[in-house]
């Protein structure tokens, strides 16, 4: 049985608590045993590496230590997160200054044998696709979907094992064995402009147009994300989105995890597609798998 | 934007301080422009990121910090995954805003500054960022005080997204535990700019 450290995140206890429940049921139903740390606290997000180093590599190591010491890799469904837990471990690694400041800081010992692995690579390649192909309940027949893998899960090219940088596959793979059609397309590691969400909005409402557009272009009928921060930008402001740039849009925006737990037999209610502001029922019913 | 080098403008010593801080090696630059071809914001900023590296390299330190283009650069690492020269130029522009933050230059930009502090005092507080309160409190510390509350906000509290009350630490020491490590953090901070900016 795979047992994993896990970090859910901030977003994952508010605005993206249908991606935790997904995650949850769906590891349940795999069999894999989802370790939450206790006490965690926040990886500090864009905000801690613009403002100080020591900050950005010290709130990570709290939950990295902690996962060593119980011997267990650790993983977290958010890209922001797995990132910044990623590259606190990659920094600390190379700089033996900041790793005794780092010490001092957290008071505790950082030996950086645990590894950091974003939730895809758990599911997908560590427990494997044959094995997800193998407790398929329905297939998802005729669904066009279009792939969004944004910036942090492989960025930069240190974070992303075994899997191209410019040209993921990762997740198309996981559609292709769901029976659903991975659509191709060009923006799959565009920016959303996350990080300006709730600052330069603007920017992020032009970048995250350029992506929704992009997905219709191509012909898919809904974007699969695996990242709370892609997710808000792409759906809740989808409805700002389109008034800006005079399109209709109305494309679903679905967490991998949701579009898994549809193959894995699950319903509506269990994997809360409710939250979402683009409702994707309409659009499940028609290919007749809800 | 274009800039003029003359040498009044240039500053011994801020290529230096720059490299240290951020632990790049600026000089390595050759000016392929692959950072600004990809990078997603480049057409809102003063400047691009190639070019931010020339004006480092020649020490134009006035430009460079009063130039918008750190603080418009959204950290989607585009530019360091591709430099030909293996320059993390996402971790340059950290590095200038930090620089400008420390206190020795004149801040082009005011609202990302206050998001932060308040970012960073939620997880000092609670361990984990409240966003009701972090929302609120930048809304109106910002002077927007209406901002995405109708219809994305009010959509999201229906859709229950938003929680009411803040997350707490189960146990009380570790907030103590907490709020001392913050502080540790912010002493050595200081050290370490004083000490590279010497
Ligand atoms: S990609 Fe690297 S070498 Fe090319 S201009 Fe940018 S910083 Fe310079
Ligand atoms: S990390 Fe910043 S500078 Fe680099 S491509 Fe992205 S937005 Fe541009």
């Amino acid at each position: 049985m795979l047992k994993v450290a896990y970090f859910p995140g901030c977003s994952l206890s508010s605005t993206a608590k249908e991606y935790d429940i997904s995650t949850r049921l769906v590891c349940e139903d795999l069999e894999i045993d989802l370790v939450e740390i206790p006490d965690w606290i926040c990886c500090g997000a864009t905000t801690a590496h613009i403002t100080s180093e020591l900050t950005a590599a010290a709130l990570p190591a709290k939950s990295l230590v902690w996962a060593e010491k119980q011997g267990l890799n650790i993983t977290s469904p958010c890209s922001a997160c797995f990132s910044r837990l990623k590259m606190a471990h990659l920094h600390i690694e190379k700089d033996p200054k900041l790793k005794k400041e780092v010490e001092e800081v957290i008071g505790e010992k950082y030996n950086g044998k645990t590894e950091v692995m974003h939730l895809t690579r758990i599911l997908i390649e560590q427990y494997g696709i044959e094995n997800i192909k193998a407790k398929i309940k329905k297939e998802l027949k005729g669904l066009k979907i279009a792939c969004y893998y944004g910036c942090l899960m492989t960025r930069p090219a240190e974070v992303c094992v075994n899997d191209r940088v410019e040209n993921p596959m990762l997740m198309d793979n996981l559609v292709k064995a769901l029976g659903a059609e991975p659509v191709k397309w060009y923006y799959k590691t565009e920016c959303c402009g996350a990080g300006f969400s709730l600052t330069k909005t603007e920017i992020a409402r032009k970048l995250s147009g350029d992506i929704l557009k992009e997905a219709k272009d191509c012909g898919a009928d809904l974007v699969m994300v695996a990242c709370p921060l892609c997710h808000s930008n792409l759906d809740a402001r989808q409805p700002e989105i389109a008034k800006l740039i005079k399109t209709e849009l109305n494309i679903p925006v679905l967490y991998f995890t949701q579009v898994l737990g549809l193959a894995l037999g699950y319903n509506s209610m269990d994997l809360m597609l409710n939250k979402h502001f683009i409702n994707p029922k309409p659009l499940l019913k028609a290919k007749g798998i809800l | 934007m274009k800039y003029e080098l003359q040498l009044k403008n240039i500053a011994e010593g801020f290529r230096k301080d720059v490299e240290n801080l951020s632990q790049q090696k600026i000089s390595n630059c050759y000016q392929c422009g692959k950072c600004s071809a990809g990078c997603p914001v480049a057409y809102a900023m003063d400047y691009p990121p190639s070019m931010i590296m020339r004006m480092v390299q020649l020490g134009m330190h006035d430009q460079v910090m009063s130039s918008n283009t750190s603080w418009y650069c959204v950290s989607c690492e585009t530019c360091t995954t591709r430099c030909p020269r293996e320059i993390d130029i996402a971790k340059v522009m950290d590095t200038l805003k930090i620089m400008a933050q420390a206190g020795s230059y004149k801040l082009s930009e005011n609202e990302i500054p206050i998001f932060d502090w308040i970012f960073l005092k939620s997880i000092e507080l609670t361990g984990k960022i409240y966003e009701l309160g972090l929302i609120g409190a930048y809304n109106l510390l910002s002077l927007h005080p209406l901002k995405d509350i109708y219809p994305m906000g009010l959509k999201m509290i229906i859709k229950g997204k938003i929680n009411f009350i803040p997350h707490l630490f189960y146990n009380p020491s570790e907030l103590i535990k907490n709020i001392r490590m913050f502080k540790l953090i912010r002493k050595k901070d200081r050290e370490r700019i004083y000490e590279k900016n010497a």
